[in-house]
């Protein structure tokens, strides 16, 4: 039991949590708050796993961005009661749940057959930290992947521009 | 084998000698160019010009289709005689397996001919009808309609396969579809088109039937391929199944399509179409095509002498049997198109007796002199509606030969070339008809004198329907031209003599009626003097090499017995017509005292009767046991709407599962994935 | 291999598995339709963890890149998504995937 092993648990339990949190609130705003509350622990675990530009990342335009925008969101429609919403539960509710419930099994049952060939089992080297800091990413993405990158960019502007048509109150 | 082997060896390099000296003829796809730009132009560009212009742009076009005819011949002519086969290709049409088809025009002195004839008489057909169409609201349209007819009725005659044939086969009897029901506003028209085309399509199963053995049989569709190739398999092997079949089944398409019995039937009931195309269509060209293919399939009827028997056997009937029905017909175009009838069973007669080459000259000069009678019975029909129109009488029937009579005076120039024709059909020594008629008789005889016994019924049959022509045209002119005018009081004020742009072509045709036969002078003249039959030597020779057929030529004496008696016959048959309707001045009674064998006759001995009692009333019935019964309760009771009550009840379950709203998808859609996760974890 | 208390790729992928599945039920049971975005954010997310974790242990950087454009299309995502949230809104006057039942007619 060494200190990751104590972290990483800690960090699954309240990511657990805060996940089943966010699907049960009635709140929209509750939700929220809970769903960053787990984004951090992801950029935790990213930590953990070496991908420290990703972490960053994942605060700033996860739990930063992404979330705030959400926040404004509900704010802008200003839902005067959201309670009313969730009315009876219909059968398509019910076997959504038994459905989700069984493909968390499946799932779960993939990891634990027997793993296949290629699946490392020993833990990684030195080499694996360094491989998500800036540095690094940054030149593999603007040696390998600069086009992808490029094409990122536009599919970006492109979002921006359908939001502002989407959102924009059409002139009557 | 060894020498048909040869024979096919020589004939390729006769092939490629002919290629090697061969003019190109490339610009020979102007024959079809001119009408197809007369067609497009009249039918979708030209929308309100002037009949005039309407009318001379169509016949332009032909006679621009004429000049190139002409000048193809004299190219012809230029050429040694046993290389005068032009292949002309344009493209590569299909390449199936085993089928290599070009889309390429056959030049030779049989298609010469053909397209002489064609587009010759066509010009002065197209001229013709400028003046009869005149006032058609449909003018424009029926030019169109003559153009796609001279256009398709090249491609029959120029193929060099016989797929092109087949597609020129079917485009002509498409246009006489078009054409004979022109005026379709009157029902009985309208079906008379039904009816030609339906009975065609018996006739064109045949071919179809045919060129399937071939291919089988032979592995090829080409002219110039496959006749070397039937010599070459079957010429030690007469009368093998494989060759009488083809040899059958292109006789039952010549059947539909040159009205021989028992396909005859739609032929008189063409006649509902406008003249110029009873003259052109039904008359000078498209119903020779039959006769053209039998010609032009001559190596098959040598290998199969059976077929050919066959063939000459139903030549000769339809021959009698048309002239036997056209002696009592009151239509002055129903007795025309019987006489049809019975002259293009001659010719294939003439085809059946090996004769291919007196055939197809006969096929020539009955073009002049049919197409001649048509144009100058339009003339006489186009006088009388002027006559009943002068007095507004709307219920005398124009063409009926009961309502005429004294025409002579008022329209000479029809009178007279009507005359000549019928002097030309009737076979008076001197006229085109004589000449072809009596090529053909003498073939006839030839054929009995090499093989003896009952071929001697194809002359018998000719020499009788000979004699029966001559008396019922002459019958009809003398109804028609002589005695006294029996129309409605008062009418007679209105005949006027036609058009100069009627007049003129029946002219130009009176002119080839009487001259156009002297280009096949008989033998008894002198020698070498028949040009039409040394001209179309070279296109049946290989067929007669294949067999060695060479039948013992006539001696001098029986020449002149055989002439003696066909001018015998044919006089004999005017003078009954003239001791009939002249002498004791007989008047063709009126239908209800129609009694006796003449009542059989005029009923075209109940045929029409038979055919819809015997085929076209079961078929009836038939055809209604499979609608009610069978399509209505099975097919559309059990299994189209069964079908369909088991897609309603079906969707009716599942329609259960359409909420339409989008979370529920979702949840099915993750049952999908889950489905599917699990077939591959479970494997 | 679970039992072995080391951090492995295995506990990163349990985890991953666990929480895409309670993604899952979020949007299958919600019917609020922000929430059910949400529940795809965290889908998304888990997904991101199984990439560097297998980045990580497999040492290379591939999976890396991947989360980094995942992250690009989600940021889109959620800016064209969110807009037209608020355009259904101004149209059903409600969140409730239930009145977006436009597919039936």
């Amino acid at each position: 039991m060494d200190a990751q092993t104590i972290v990483f648990a800690i960090l699954a339990l309240i990511s657990l949590f805060s996940g089943i949190m966010v699907v049960t609130r009635k709140n929209p705003v509750h939700s929220i708050l809970f769903l960053v509350l787990m984004f951090f622990c992801f950029a935790g675990f990213y930590v953990m796993l070496g991908a420290t530009f990703l972490a960053a990342i994942q605060v700033l335009v996860y739990a930063g961005a992404i979330m705030v925008l959400f926040l404004f969101v509900v704010m802008m429609l200003n839902l005067r009661d959201p309670e009313a919403l969730e009315g009876g539960t219909s059968f398509f509710q019910t076997l959504g749940f038994v459905v989700a419930i069984g493909f968390g099994i499946v799932l779960l049952a993939f990891l634990a057959g027997k793993p296949g060939p290629g699946v490392p089992t020993f833990p990684p080297g030195e080499a694996a930290y360094a491989l998500g800091d800036a540095k690094s990413l940054g030149q593999e993405l603007f040696h390998n992947y600069v086009f992808p990158f490029e094409i990122a960019g536009i599919l970006l502007l492109a979002a921006v521009i359908g939001a502002v048509a989407l959102a924009k109150r059409e002139r009557v | 084998m060894e020498h048909a082997a040869e024979q096919v060896h020589h004939a390729a390099d006769t092939v490629a000698a002919a290629a090697a000296h061969a003019p190109d003829l490339h610009y020979a796809i102007w024959l079809l160019l001119f009408p197809l730009i007369g067609l497009v132009v009249n039918g979708l560009i030209n929308r309100n010009w002037p009949e005039k212009l309407t009318g001379w742009f169509g016949s332009l076009m032909i006679i621009g289709s004429f000049s190139v005819a002409v000048s193809l011949f004299m190219q012809l002519l230029k050429l040694d005689p046993h290389h005068r086969a032009v292949n002309v290709t344009f493209f590569n049409w299909l390449n199936i397996g085993g089928l290599h088809l070009d889309f390429a025009f056959l030049i030779d002195p049989l298609s010469v001919v053909m397209i002489l004839v064609v587009t010759g008489i066509s010009s002065l057909i197209h001229i013709y009808s400028i003046g009869y169409m005149h006032g058609d609201a449909r003018f424009r349209v029926f030019f169109t309609y003559l153009n796609l007819f001279v256009f398709f009725m090249l491609i029959l005659v120029l193929g060099n396969n016989y797929p092109i044939m087949f597609i020129g086969w079917e485009g002509v009897g498409l246009a006489s579809y078009l054409l004979i029901g022109f005026w379709w506003e009157d029902m009985s028209k309208a079906e008379a088109g039904m009816k030609a085309f339906v009975v065609n399509r018996i006739g064109d199963f045949g071919v179809l039937i045919a060129m399937f053995l071939m291919f089988s049989h032979l592995g090829t569709l080409t002219f110039s391929e496959v006749f070397p190739a039937a010599a070459q398999h079957y010429a030690h092997d007469l009368n093998n199944a494989v060759i009488v079949g083809i040899g059958l089944m292109l006789l039952l398409g010549a059947a539909g399509k040159s009205a021989q019995f028992p396909l005859y039937v739609w032929l008189p009931d063409a006649m509902a179409g406008p003249t110029p195309v009873s003259a052109l269509i039904h008359a000078a060209t498209m119903v020779t095509a039959g006769v053209y293919m039998i010609a032009r399939s001559s190596m098959f009827y040598v290998l199969a002498p059976n077929a050919a028997w066959v063939v000459a056997l139903i030549g000769g009937f339809t021959a009698l049997f048309a002239a036997t029905i056209g002696l009592r017909q009151f239509d002055i175009k129903k007795v025309l198109a019987y006489s049809t009838v019975s002259q293009l069973g001659y010719m294939v007669m003439a085809c059946g007796v090996f004769a291919f080459g007196a055939g197809v000259f006969h096929l020539m000069t009955h073009a002049f002199f049919k197409a001649l009678l048509f144009l100058g019975s339009g003339a006489v029909i186009h006088t009388m509606h002027g006559g009943l129109h002068h007095v507004n009488d709307h219920h005398t029937d124009p063409q009926d030969i009961r309502n005429m009579g004294g025409l002579r005076k008022k329209i000479p120039v029809t009178f007279w070339t009507f005359l000549l024709a019928t002097l030309a059909i009737a076979g008076i020594p001197g006229f085109s008809g004589f000449f072809s008629k009596d090529e053909i008789l003498a073939y006839a005889f030839m054929f009995f004198k090499g093989e003896g016994g009952l071929t001697i019924l194809p002359y018998v049959l000719g020499l009788v329907a000979a004699g029966l022509t001559a008396f019922y045209m002459f019958r009809l002119v003398y109804l028609t031209f002589y005695g006294k005018y029996k129309g409605p009081e008062g009418s007679e004020e209105g005949l006027h003599e036609s058009p100069a742009v009627m007049t003129v072509p029946l002219m130009i045709l009176a002119i080839l009626a009487v001259i156009g036969g002297w280009v096949g002078l008989p033998p008894v003249l002198g020698e070498n003097l028949n040009k039409m039959h040394h001209w179309l030597e070279p296109v049946f020779a290989p067929s007669f090499e294949a067999v060695h057929y060479h039948p013992e030529h006539l001696s001098m004496g029986t020449e002149w017995v055989l002439i003696t008696i066909a001018v015998l016959t044919a006089l004999f048959g005017i003078g009954l017509a003239w001791m009939f309707y002249i002498k004791q001045g007989r008047e063709a009674k009126p239908d209800s005292e129609q009694t006796g064998f003449a009542k059989v006759l005029w009923k075209k001995y109940y045929l029409d009767e038979i055919y819809n009692a015997g085929v076209i009333q079961p078929l009836i019935k038939t055809c209604k046991f499979f609608w009610h019964g069978v399509d209505e309760k099975v097919v559309d009771g059990g299994m189209v709407h069964g079908s369909a009550r088991t897609v309603r009840w079906g969707g009716s379950v599942l329609r259960t599962l359409q909420t339409g709203v989008v979370g529920n998808y979702a949840v099915l859609l993750v049952i999908g994935v889950v489905a599917i996760l699990l077939a591959v974890y479970v494997r | 291999m679970i039992m072995d208390l080391t951090v492995g790729l295995n506990h990163y992928l349990i985890l991953a598995a666990i929480l895409f599945a309670i993604g899952v039920m979020g949007v299958l049971t919600r019917r609020n339709i922000l929430i059910i975005f949400m529940s795809v954010e965290m889908m998304l997310n888990s997904a991101n963890m199984t990439l560097i974790a297998f980045s990580h242990y497999l040492e290379n950087a591939g999976g890396m890149i991947f989360t980094f454009f995942t992250l690009t299309v989600a940021a889109a995502e959620v800016g064209v998504g969110l807009a037209i949230v608020v355009t259904i809104f101004r149209n059903t006057e409600s969140l409730d995937v239930r009145k977006l039942n436009l597919l039936k007619n």
